[in-house]
């Protein structure tokens, strides 16, 4: 009797949901060891996290609030991952929607709610549009590696933003603070009573039954699959792989960006510098963590939001959120070290033949 | 400008190049191995807070050092784990490990945070050479790990192109298959040359919280790891070219600085810009001229499979 690894064409469905439930449960496990070495007790640190991200009303909100830009970015970065344009420059784009998106309220300030809001998401969109399109434009142009440009426009989006908000946008008003000035109430997206979470959860929601019926039914969806797994295929059926690079790029970039504009407007209320902790790089491990599907992707972001609140609730405790990202990073090991096993199937056999060399 | 001005500002090209240059140097030897790390940033960050944290407690930063370099060697462990052995995506599994790296850092140094450290790596003329006018000062003013940056460019450049394993270095980023056909195992090659990478970074890292700027702080690479990969491919996988590359970025970084101190009306924010723009119009430079076809390594990003031999 002999056991081994086949590869296997078709994906197995249970491996496919079984196996990152597992390796997230690999990665609690790791960095429970880790923190136990490091003089914790992980039991009582992740149920401190647990509880404070879920255990009351305030910290259910909180999470939701966690969830909605890592939902957004994941969206916009499994676009491109499908494609295997691996943009992971979400952060940057986010910053630069963001930055579109307050040009508005502070350029026309008097604008109605139903002009002002869909003005400022169409141009949230228009700036991290814009942004991952010229990422998308220097690698079709030059074949410049995305991953290396879209990360250095991480970085200059963001100090870009700081430019604006130390600089030409700072509210005058303001204390020489680095901010621009408030909103106007018809530039706020309205939340739940007196809880911070937004009505920007509908958007995420919807987004995401919609990119579902796209990378599922339709003639596109299906055409960048074909790119990212085999370009000369592709090429083969008449794709348009340089049309695609663009459009996925600027679609990726959009949806980034809006998740800027929803920041600023449903959370933040005006331009300020940090107004991401990072959600653009998170949401690469929520994206991915999801296997690129729409609808894991909105569960898997509402799980990091979990972590993430919890660790900011653990810091009481005297220990570090970055502990929350380190879990993070670990859960991505060990999904990406998982991989292997959805893509091949155990196999017994008693055939002498079935063994090659 | 004048004199003096332009040699501070050249000394601090190759100041601010060096944590880049290791890196690089990291990068450049596993990739030739045939696997691509992002993790590179992580690894630097790790290897800084490793290496200022031993220093702090030691008083050596000599053991800051070694421990740097054991750090980032054991980072790149698990992502030669995940790519070698398991074939998992690369690009994901080192974007995890900056991931990881960031935070394990951020965990591990929050206590470490605006301290000093008493011993660090200052500036140690070499007596002679260092009188040479304008060379003298520009490349033999610097601190020890600087001198160790040139002999390790110049090693790897040796070890690569003339020495029989440098040859079988080059094979197994282009044809592993030929390598594992004369009876060498590409499994074990690769995980070492990753690790040789990421202790490399670890010590780029070191070299910021240890010499560049004594001092922990979260974050603290800025995306050098991510300048230190992009090099690689400007250098076209050649550490000489590296070493250029390195004191370019430096150079630009320098500027920036001494901008400011002269008081140019730009605003800070603009001028710290520069290494990132100027690092995509590198990238875009080398690729116009290359008309878009790099020698990268032929089998760069491919996991190797003994049954798809």
């Amino acid at each position: 009797m002999k056991i081994r690894l086949e590869k296997s064409l078709a994906q197995n469905k249970t491996s496919q949901i079984l196996v990152p439930v597992i390796a997230v449960f690999m990665a609690l496990l790791f960095c429970g060891v880790f923190l136990a070495v490091t003089g914790r007790d992980p039991f009582e640190v992740y149920q401190a996290m647990f509880a404070g991200a879920l255990g009351s009303e305030y910290g259910i909100s909180e999470t939701l609030v966690k969830m909605i830009p890592l939902a957004l970015c994941g969206l916009g970065i499994a676009v491109a991952f499908r494609m295997q344009i691996w943009n992971i420059g979400a952060e940057g784009q986010f910053y630069m929607g963001a930055c579109g998106a307050t040009w508005v309220p502070l350029t026309f300030p008097n604008l109605p709610f139903v002009v002002m809001i869909p003005f400022m998401i169409f141009m949230a969109a228009l700036g991290g549009g814009l942004w991952g399109l010229l990422a998308g434009w220097f690698k079709t142009k030059w074949q410049v590696s995305e991953t290396i440009t879209t990360l250095m426009m991480n970085y200059i989006a963001i100090l870009w933003v700081s430019y604006l908000v130390y600089g030409s946008w700072r509210d005058p008003k303001g204390l020489n603070f680095p901010l621009t000035a408030p909103f106007p109430d018809a530039a706020l997206i309205p939340t739940f009573g007196a809880l911070r979470v937004h009505y920007g959860i509908f958007a995420v929601l919807l987004l995401a039954v919609i990119f579902w019926l796209f990378f599922k039914g339709s003639k596109w969806g299906y055409e960048t699959l074909v790119i990212g797994s085999n370009p000369v295929a592709a090429r083969y059926a008449g794709m348009d792989i340089r049309k695609n690079v663009l459009l996925v790029m600027f679609i990726s970039g959009a949806i980034s960006g809006f998740a800027g504009m929803v920041e600023v407007s449903g959370i933040v209320g005006r331009l300020q510098p940090g107004i991401s902790p990072g959600y653009g790089y998170t949401a690469i491990s929520v994206a991915w963590l999801a296997r690129l599907h729409p609808i894991a992707i909105v569960i898997v972001a509402f799980l990091f939001a979990i972590i993430h609140v919890g660790g900011f609730m653990i810091q009481t405790m005297g220990i570090p959120s970055a502990a929350a990202t380190m879990l993070q990073g670990a859960i991505l090991f060990f999904v990406v070290g998982s991989e292997i096993l959805t893509q091949y199937e155990i196999k017994f056999s008693n055939k002498e033949e079935a063994q090659d060399e | 400008m004048s004199e003096t001005l332009i040699i501070s500002i050249l000394a601090a090209s190759i100041t601010a190049g060096t944590p880049i240059l290791f890196a690089a140097l990291g990068e450049l030897i596993a990739e030739r191995s045939g696997i691509m790390n992002l993790g590179v940033d992580g690894m630097m960050l790790v290897g800084a807070v490793t290496g200022f944290m031993i220093t702090v407690n030691t008083g050596n930063p000599w053991f800051g050092v070694g421990m740097a370099l054991a750090a980032g060697g054991l980072l790149a462990l698990i992502h030669a784990y995940l790519t070698v052995t398991l074939r998992a995506n690369q690009v994901v599994s080192g974007l995890a490990l900056t991931l990881f790296g960031s935070g394990l850092s951020d965990y591990l140094g929050k206590a470490y945070v605006g301290m000093r450290a008493e011993h660090t790596f200052g500036k140690l003329p070499i007596p002679g050479l260092s009188d040479i006018p304008i060379i003298g000062p520009v490349v033999f003013k610097q601190d020890i790990l600087v001198y160790i940056s040139y002999v390790l460019v110049a090693a790897t450049a040796f070890y690569l192109y003339k020495t029989r394993a440098g040859l079988f270095l080059r094979a197994l980023g282009e044809n592993p298959a030929a390598v594992d056909s004369v009876g060498i195992n590409v499994f074990r090659l690769r995980y070492f040359y990753v690790m040789i990478g990421g202790a490399l970074a670890g010590l780029g890292g070191a070299y910021l919280s240890l010499a560049y700027a004594p001092s922990w702080l979260e974050n603290m690479t800025a995306g050098r790891g991510w300048i230190a990969v992009a090099l690689v491919i400007f250098a076209i996988w050649d550490p000489w070219r590296a070493l250029a590359g390195s004191y370019l970025f430096g150079g630009v970084d320098a500027l920036g600085f001494h901008l400011q101190v002269i008081g140019l009306p730009i605003s800070i924010f603009i001028l710290n810009m520069l290494p990132y723009i100027f690092t995509i119009l590198v990238l875009i430079l080398v690729l116009i001229r290359k008309g878009g076809r790099l020698a990268s390594p032929q089998a760069l990003g491919v996991p190797y499979d003994r049954e798809e031999r």
